[in-house]
């Protein structure tokens, strides 16, 4: 696992940077579109924590907790999305991670997306999403601390 | 032509000689001066700028016979067979697997009925990475991306059928590719096959999974010696197969160039070649069992003369390096695949026309077989509908465009030569800076691979973002949503389903058959014959991918990925 790096700026409301967690479950290896939006988060000023590939539920939960991160996203290609989400969110609250936003991304086909949010996951983004959008949908959505 | 062509009067002296420089100069610029071109500067996919036009300038050192030659002959720029598309079309091998055994039985079936050449088998990742579909680590992964096979029982039903004498299968198979073999040679064994005709290709290339496509399990030492146990066994055993396919193809999916798609591979394959040589194996001997697995993108010369340079280039790398006299060894043979990285989500039925293009690259390049996409891979696993109009466009391109029919047409292009000369240079180049680092498993346990591929990822995603690369319907030309398509779904029902029979098979196994075959596998992880015969004794007995896996997991451990972010 690698650490936020030292550098990382403010928030735009200056508060503390946004501390994020990407994460790849379960056994797919695509990491492209994790790396890109991990450095596009990073380069937004956010802290950002990547995994790396084939994390577990409880690796990617406890991850969460020792990061203390407020944002965590999951990116799956493989299809197994609906198989591996819900035990991960079952993992967090296991630890009592539950102020925390979540998001998802990869091949999440549109007759899934209103089942993935309704387990938790605030933002489902799609290929050709805008990195931007991530961006923003972070700041805007991420809790507060202090 | 038409008579007023030759009366047209003569305007300034057409006959004169004009050096490129002065046309850039005079013409050009009035031109360019009036109105600015549609970018600053034209650039190739490794961001090295393009020429308005080219001309013989651009080829004043060049010389036919040491850069091309004939079809067939050294250094094969122009096609590695005589006759090429003439003596008989690319293999068009559509990449399909999915659920269980059965169920990608009738998949393959149906693609053999439309025509289709050849099998390619995709399998789930829990067959990927060594775990059988009833383990903890597989759950929510049996039978998405490909078939789910853990054991010879799998792969006698997934052939059930297809007699493997005739028809040639490539499994896309890297960590767990001396397992897979096993089955299959087992499973051909039953069909009373003779083992001299059994063609086919296993992935087997592990290198590229520690780059970019993430399914590896042992660490780089043990797993080369499986790939070197392949290409030997193999060399005795099974002479028509293929015991490799290098490939470019993922590393280019997560984001490098066309030159660092070749770089990359090329620097792997001495990697392998260096190893087989270390252990005794002759260039000449294994080499022409080599093959080669390139993407297929967007930009359409510069992929036409990236599959030449490749030719070009692995033919000086085996004379050169390997000192090869044997002409099979000094030929590339490649398999391509369109770039599932260009799909977009968003009107997907551009994918179609996408693919096409890239198709046609792939062709006019001199591929020796070919998978095209369907169009809603950006979606999910295809549909049988989407997956027939991708062969069907093969079909269009080998029988009706014509483009089959001469051998590599766009030579003596001037950009096509001048852009050929220039991916082996940039290929050549970076193998050199790799070598330089200690090799391309120096290169990948200190990251750099990995670093350069995500550099390359990040900058063309924000090249997507800041409109400076146009993605047609998804950064610009964007329309409503339509309904999505139809999507392809995997039954649930199977993983609860495989774990049944994987239970009914475990209990009627001979179990202290299998205990045998598992420590014999075990004692020779630890010493240096070859582990080939071995898999074959114990998937005879139904031992099954998760335990050969366990077994060698213990004795070798796992690899750790490199973190470069």
């Amino acid at each position: 696992m690698t650490q936020p790096s030292a550098e990382a700026g403010t928030t735009a409301t200056d508060e503390r940077p946004i501390r994020v967690l990407i994460a790849k479950p379960g056994l797919d290896g695509h990491d492209r579109g994790a790396k890109v939006v991990a450095r596009a988060l990073r380069d937004a000023g956010m802290e950002v924590v990547y995994t790396g590939i084939r994390q577990t539920p409880q690796m990617i939960a406890e991850a969460a907790l020792q990061e203390d991160v407020q944002v965590i996203g999951l990116s799956i290609l493989s299809g197994a999305h609906l198989g591996l989400f819900p035990r991960i969110v079952e993992e967090l609250k296991e630890r009592s991670v539950d102020d925390v936003l979540l998001f998802a991304g990869g091949i999440i086909p549109a007759d899934d997306v209103d089942e993935v949010q309704a387990m938790g996951f605030k933002g489902v983004f799609g290929p050709g999403t805008d990195t931007r959008d991530i961006i923003e949908f972070v700041r805007e959505h991420a809790p507060r601390r202090a | 032509m038409s008579a007023h062509l030759h009366s047209r009067p003569d305007r300034g002296s057409p006959l004169a000689s004009k050096s490129k420089h002065e046309w850039l100069t005079t013409t050009h610029k009035k031109a360019t001066d009036r109105f600015a071109e549609r970018r600053e500067q034209f650039e190739s996919s490794s961001g090295a700028p393009l020429d308005p036009v080219y001309g013989p300038e651009d080829l004043a050192e060049w010389n036919y016979h040491d850069k091309l030659g004939y079809p067939g002959e050294y250094p094969f720029t122009r096609g590695v067979q005589p006759t090429m598309y003439r003596g008989r079309l690319w293999t068009m091998r559509q990449y399909a697997g999915f659920a269980d055994a059965a169920e990608s039985n009738k998949r393959y079936k149906f693609l053999l009925e439309q025509g289709q050449t050849g099998l390619s088998v995709a399998f789930d990742l829990p067959t990927q990475i060594g775990f059988d579909s009833d383990a903890d680590e597989a759950i929510g992964e049996v039978g998405k991306v490909g078939v789910a096979i853990s054991s010879l029982a799998d792969m006698e039903t997934l052939t059930d059928g297809i007699p493997l004498e005739q028809i040639t299968t490539s499994m896309t198979i890297n960590a767990t590719a001396p397992i897979l073999l096993a089955f299959y040679v087992a499973a051909a064994k039953k069909q009373n096959a003779d083992l001299t005709k059994i063609g086919g290709t296993i992935q087997n290339d592990i290198l590229k999974e520690y780059i970019a496509r993430g399914t590896y399990i042992f660490p780089p030492r043990p797993s080369l010696r499986l790939v070197t146990d392949t290409f030997a066994w193999c060399k005795d055993n099974l002479p028509a197969w293929n015991t490799i396919s290098i490939s470019g193809y993922h590393m280019r999916e997560a984001g490098c160039t066309a030159a660092q798609e070749l770089a990359f591979t090329f620097a792997n394959a001495i990697e392998y070649v260096d190893a087989a040589i270390d252990v005794g194996l002759e260039f000449d001997e294994f080499a022409p069992r080599l093959a080669f697995f390139w993407a297929c993108h967007s930009n359409f010369l510069e992929e036409v003369a990236k599959f030449r340079a490749s030719r070009r280039v692995w033919a000086r790398i085996a004379t050169e390096r390997y000192g090869s006299t044997n002409p099979r060894s000094q030929m590339l043979r490649f398999h391509t695949q369109t770039g599932g990285a260009t799909l977009t989500a968003q009107q997907p039925l551009n994918n179609l026309i996408r693919t096409t293009l890239q198709a046609m690259s792939a062709v006019l390049g001199g591929t020796q077989s070919l998978h095209t996409n369907s169009y809603d891979e950006a979606l999910a696993l295809p549909t049988e509908e989407a997956v027939e109009l991708a062969l069907r466009t093969q079909q269009v391109i080998g029988y009706e465009s014509g483009a089959a029919d001469v051998i590599d047409p766009l030579a003596g292009s001037y950009y096509i030569e001048a852009l050929t000369d220039r991916v082996e240079e940039e290929t050549m180049a970076y193998i050199d800076r790799i070598q330089d680092l200690g090799g391309a498993l120096t290169g990948i346990e200190g990251g750099f691979q990995q670093r350069e591929i995500q550099e390359s990822a990040y900058r063309l995603q924000r090249q997507a973002e800041t409109k400076d690369r146009v993605v047609v319907g998804v950064n610009d030309f964007i329309t409503e949503e339509l309904e999505p398509p139809q999507i392809m779904r995997v039954d649930p029902a199977v993983e609860r389903r495989r774990a049944d029979d994987l239970g009914a098979l475990r209990a009627r196994r001979d179990q202290a058959a299998v205990d045998k075959s598992l420590t014999a596998i075990r004692a020779a992880a630890n010493g240096t014959e070859n582990m080939m015969p071995l898999l074959i004794d114990a998937v005879e007995e139904y031992v099954t991918v998760g335990e050969i896996c366990a077994v060698l997991r213990d004795e070798w451990g796992e690899y750790q990925e490199v973190m470069t972010l």
